[in-house]
């Protein structure tokens, strides 16, 4: 398999985006355009598990490289590579994928043919995020994802979607328009976009004016990053974009495109300004703590599922931030799992939200109530989701959240106190929103004729339901390739308390 | 210019000027075959004919650039051919070239005659490449009269229209005020140096030290020049003139006669090296990107939308004006291109889309373009991305190569700001896909198919904004070298004395 390395990154991220050009000559036959875009996807799901079997041969730091010069001046390349974080960021996406094109079988019905090119275009645009090893390459994949669900959100979603598109929009735009000059500012001063050599000269000392700059080129990327991350109080455009989007807008969303945002912090804030991520560490994580407990308060209130499942998504995000900046090996460990279990977890609970809302379009728990006797499989699978979203042991959740909080302890006790609350919050608010939605009596006339999961939505819920078990039982598999990684990203942080994986 | 004059110039001096020559010769063409054809049919044959002669100019050029002979200085110093020179040239021609191909089907709906309007378009090209060529001041003063004047015409076409005649007027008035400051600029730094040939300026401001008369000459040239890309605080008139000009014409001119003017700029700044320019152009760079892009904000007719969003870019544009010579050149050079292709492109789209009588412009006729016509829709949101500036677009690749050279002379004030400005700008930019695909559509509001011609135009528009967009290296390889040789002179005594800005800390 060695002569696949310097391709296989190249057809992962492009499968999807290929497929979809290819849909564009697909007659306006909705049922072969799913067909298509979910053959494409599980097609590129297939190419992308060629990367976690096969990373451990790759040399470090960076697997599958590929490195080609795309434009001479200034020296932009097409340079990929991926480590132990990336590559499962990538498999996640690939992972998400067909699954919000079985949740969007039924409830897609206009415009059948741009919804999912946008979807494997947007999903090109996600794995090349996590690909990218040129800063330009980086952010212009970064921007690329933007319009994509920008549109998605726009045209497909319910409610006050145009406003809630136009302000994902803009959040992101601005908040990206920081870091474009910070990149900026960096090839001026080094004459390159490579991560590895930019990494390289700052270690070295060799930029000028880097000492007076640090801080503010330190702010340009964290500002970009922590609006999608988002980490309060730029947190405000989820909630809303969450609520209006489609089901697989949201899906890959909450499960990928948050992502982007930690995965940002911690390759670059960290990777490329270690000094001043130390140095911004302690007002970094009063944020994140305040994004946890807030979060978590918020949801508790909401009336409304899927906002609940928003916030969820804030406070959880927190717990990553938390980690990373912990500087510890466990906590950084930790926030790559919870990236990943997040992604896993709240994916399906908003595939499952999105069930009961081709059902009886609406998304008000009052709603409901003793939806476990007319849909008894959907309740088992939604009790499934969140235990693994609250942090059950054995499920997913659980060993991102523990290895967080030991390394918050490590870093700084009354930060894992203070964390620590999260998990009970998110136990409060997930349990007390299955308890109306499925316990009791059926409140509604309705509601007690609800047809109960197809096959289809059975087919696109299981994988979510056996990796959340998978995770919590075997999280080895992931970890043993995170680790190294997350070593070498800490290597260069200054006063690392070296701690082992308590695990 | 001591030459003596009875002389006749070398006949490879005609060649140097060939692209003019051919478009002039056309130009009349066009005027001689209006009156022998019916009315009802000219319009194809007289579009075919100026399109054609736009190709020839085009391969002129072509050939020419490919020819060392032909480079150099013609008419006794008054025309250089340089890289610097080729590269507006192609701009400017295939400018003219798509605003004719994007005006087939436009005059046939609107009703206006084609032969003035054909022959205007390429006389007033002759008169735009002519600027991006001269190094005489009085012979760019000229040129720049004959494009302005072709463009004035140009602007009241629409002569049923009473907003169309406003818009001629307006820009007629306006214009020629600002083509006198232009002039009495000239006047003062032939006063200064002695001279109003761009090299023995050169020469004359750096040999000794630098009279008070030629820092007036600057500041009155610049707005002369200012006027003309529309630079705060001359830019008052754009929105009016754009919206009531035919909106092929407003394609032509907010792309062409700017690309022209900053050429003339770039010489004048650069070559000639006028001193004060720097926070002459720092102050007007921030004041038109800002004014633009707030103006912007709150319009609601799509025409006058591009026109802020035009002054917004002749603001960005400006700013590379304030870099270093020699990015600053290069970075200006492409920005001309890729804005021209884009908004071009732009234009050619909301011309077709306007129908008869230019009656769908403002913003709410476009709720649900994206359903009604999603091919015209896309492409418009293309243009659209490429002018907010989003990755595979030669818009990207503009404001991109406009912030390197800022942020390499350490302008980061500038840079801030022009970062900002480009923020606000995606709001309303984005305001037109919004209104395009998320808002219901409109059933009183016809759409056309759109003929072949037009489609052309926008196809080339597109694929020119992709190339630039992705393979920008060879574009910008040309650029850089032509800026090179343009500030070769001056380049040594840029580095001695760098510009240093005091918000750069």
């Amino acid at each position: 398999m060695e002569s696949l390395s310097p391709i296989i990154l190249t057809l992962v991220t492009f499968i999807p985006a290929l497929g979809g050009v290819l849909i564009l000559f697909i007659p306006r036959r909705d049922r072969d355009i799913k067909l298509f875009a979910l053959v494409v996807s599980l097609l590129a799901f297939v190419a992308s598990l060629h990367l976690p079997v096969h990373l451990h041969r790759e040399p470090l730091p960076f697997g599958f490289e590929i490195n080609k010069v795309w434009i001479t001046s200034p020296a932009i390349h097409y340079h990929m590579g991926i480590d132990g974080i990336s590559v499962w960021l990538v498999v996640l996406t690939t992972f998400l994928t067909p699954l919000c094109v079985l949740i969007s079988w039924t409830s897609i019905h206009e415009r059948v043919k741009e919804f999912f090119i946008l979807l494997l275009i947007l999903e090109t645009a996600l794995i090349g995020v996590f690909t990218s090893l040129d800063l330009f390459l980086f952010y212009f994949f970064w921007e690329a994802t933007l319009i994509p669900m920008a549109l998605l959100i726009g045209m497909y979603g319910h409610g006050r979607k145009v406003y809630a598109a136009v302000k994902y929009f803009l959040f992101t735009m601005i908040g990206s328009m920081f870091m474009l000059a910070a990149i900026l500012w960096l090839y001026a001063k080094t004459g390159s976009f490579q991560f590895a050599e930019i990494q390289d000269a700052i270690r070295g000392g060799h930029v000028p004016g880097f000492e007076t700059a640090s801080l503010w080129l330190f702010l340009g990327f964290f500002i970009a990053f922590a609006v999608k991350v988002p980490l309060f109080p730029l947190h405000t455009w989820l909630p809303d974009a969450h609520v209006e989007a489609p089901t697989a807008g949201s899906v890959l969303l909450a499960g990928v495109l948050l992502k982007m945002g930690t995965y940002g912090l911690l390759r670059f804030n960290v990777g490329l300004f270690p000094d001043q991520a130390r140095r911004n560490a302690p007002w970094i994580i009063v944020l994140a703590i305040i994004g946890i407990i807030y979060g978590a308060l918020v949801a508790l209130v909401q009336p409304n599922m899927k906002k609940l499942i928003a916030y969820s998504s804030v406070s959880h995000l927190g717990f990553v931030v938390l980690g990373i900046f912990s500087f510890t090996t466990a906590g950084v460990n930790g926030a790559v799992f919870v990236m990943l279990a997040h992604g896993v977890a709240t994916g399906g609970l908003f595939m499952l939200a999105g069930i009961l809302y081709e059902r009886r379009h609406t998304y008000e728990m009052s709603e409901f109530g003793g939806l476990a006797t007319p849909m008894p499989k959907y309740a088992t699978f939604f009790l499934v989701t969140v235990l693994a979203s609250v942090g059950l042991p054995l499920m997913n959740g659980f060993i991102g959240e523990f290895l967080v909080l030991t390394g918050a302890f490590q870093s700084r006790p009354i930060y894992g106190i203070l964390a620590a609350t999260g998990v009970i919050w998110s136990a409060g608010y997930l349990l007390w929103m299955y308890q109306r939605v499925f316990y009791g009596t059926v409140t509604h006339d309705i509601n007690k004729t609800l047809p109960d999961l197809n096959l289809r939505e059975r087919v696109a819920l299981a994988p979510i339901a056996i990796m959340a078990l998978v995770m919590g039982v075997a999280p080895l598999i992931w970890l043993n390739a995170i680790d190294p990684s997350v070593q070498a990203a800490l290597a260069n942080v200054p006063q690392m308390l070296n701690k082992v994986v308590s695990q | 210019m001591a030459i003596s004059q009875s002389v006749p110039p070398p006949s490879a001096d005609y060649i140097r000027i060939l692209p003019e020559l051919v478009l002039t010769v056309f130009g009349m063409l066009v005027m001689v075959i209006d009156p022998l054809l019916d009315e009802k049919n000219s319009h194809q044959a007289l579009g075919t004919i100026s399109f054609v002669g736009t190709l020839v100019a085009l391969a002129s050029t072509f050939w020419i650039a490919h020819s060392p002979d032909y480079h150099g200085t013609a008419f006794w110093n008054m025309v250089r051919v340089d890289d610097f020179s080729i590269f507006f040239h192609i701009v400017l021609i295939a400018i003219a070239a798509i605003a004719i191909l994007s005006s087939f089907e436009y005059l046939q709906v609107q009703r206006i005659r084609a032969g003035e309007y054909y022959g205007l378009i390429l006389f007033g090209t002759v008169g735009m490449c002519l600027m991006s060529s001269a190094i005489e001041l009085v012979l760019i003063f000229i040129a720049l009269e004959i494009s302005s004047i072709a463009t004035y015409v140009l602007a009241g076409f629409r002569r049923r229209d009473a907003a169309s005649s406003e818009s001629s007027l307006k820009y007629f008035l306006l214009g020629s005020f600002a083509t006198a400051f232009f002039l009495y600029g000239v006047a003062m730094i032939f006063g200064a140096t002695g001279s109003t040939n761009v090299d023995a300026i050169s020469a004359a401001l750096r040999s000794g030290n630098v009279p008070v008369l030629a820092y007036v000459a600057t500041a009155l040239m610049f707005v002369g020049l200012g006027f003309k890309v529309a630079s705060a605080p001359f830019h008052i008139w754009t929105p009016d003139v754009y919206e009531g000009a035919p909106a092929p014409v407003v394609g032509l001119m907010s792309t062409g006669p700017k690309a022209a003017a900053f050429a003339v700029l770039l010489r004048i700044m650069f070559e000639a090296n006028v001193p004060g320019r720097f926070w002459l152009i720092w102050v007007s760079a921030v004041l038109t990107m800002t004014l633009g892009n707030i103006g912007a904000l709150v319009q609601g007719n799509v025409k006058r939308l591009l026109a802020y969003s035009s002054i917004a870019h002749a603001g960005y544009l400006l700013a590379a004006f304030a870099a270093h010579p020699e990015l600053g050149t290069s970075a200006a050079m492409f920005y001309s291109a890729a804005y021209a292709a884009m908004n071009v492109g732009a234009f050619v789209i909301v011309g077709h889309f306007a129908n008869a009588g230019e009656k769908y412009v403002a913003l709410d006729d476009y709720a649900g373009l994206g359903r009604r016509s999603p091919v015209l829709a896309a492409t418009l949101t293309f243009f659209l991305m490429s002018l907010i500036g989003i990755p595979i677009t030669g818009g990207f690749f503009a404001k991109f190569y406009v912030l390197t050279a800022t942020l390499k002379s350490d302008l980061v004030g500038l840079s801030i700001i022009l970062v900002l400005n480009s923020a606000i700008g995606a709001y309303y930019y984005l305001r037109i896909i919004v209104v395009m695909y998320m808002r219901e559509p409109r059933g009183d509001v016809p759409v056309t198919r759109l003929p072949v011609a037009a489609a052309l135009a926008i196809a080339v528009c597109v694929l020119l904004t992709l190339y630039l967009g992705v393979f920008p290296g060879r574009v910008l390889d040309y650029a850089t070298e032509s800026a090179r040789a343009l500030v070769q002179d001056n380049a040594i005594r840029a580095a001695s004395s760098p510009s240093v800005e005091p918000t750069a800390q």
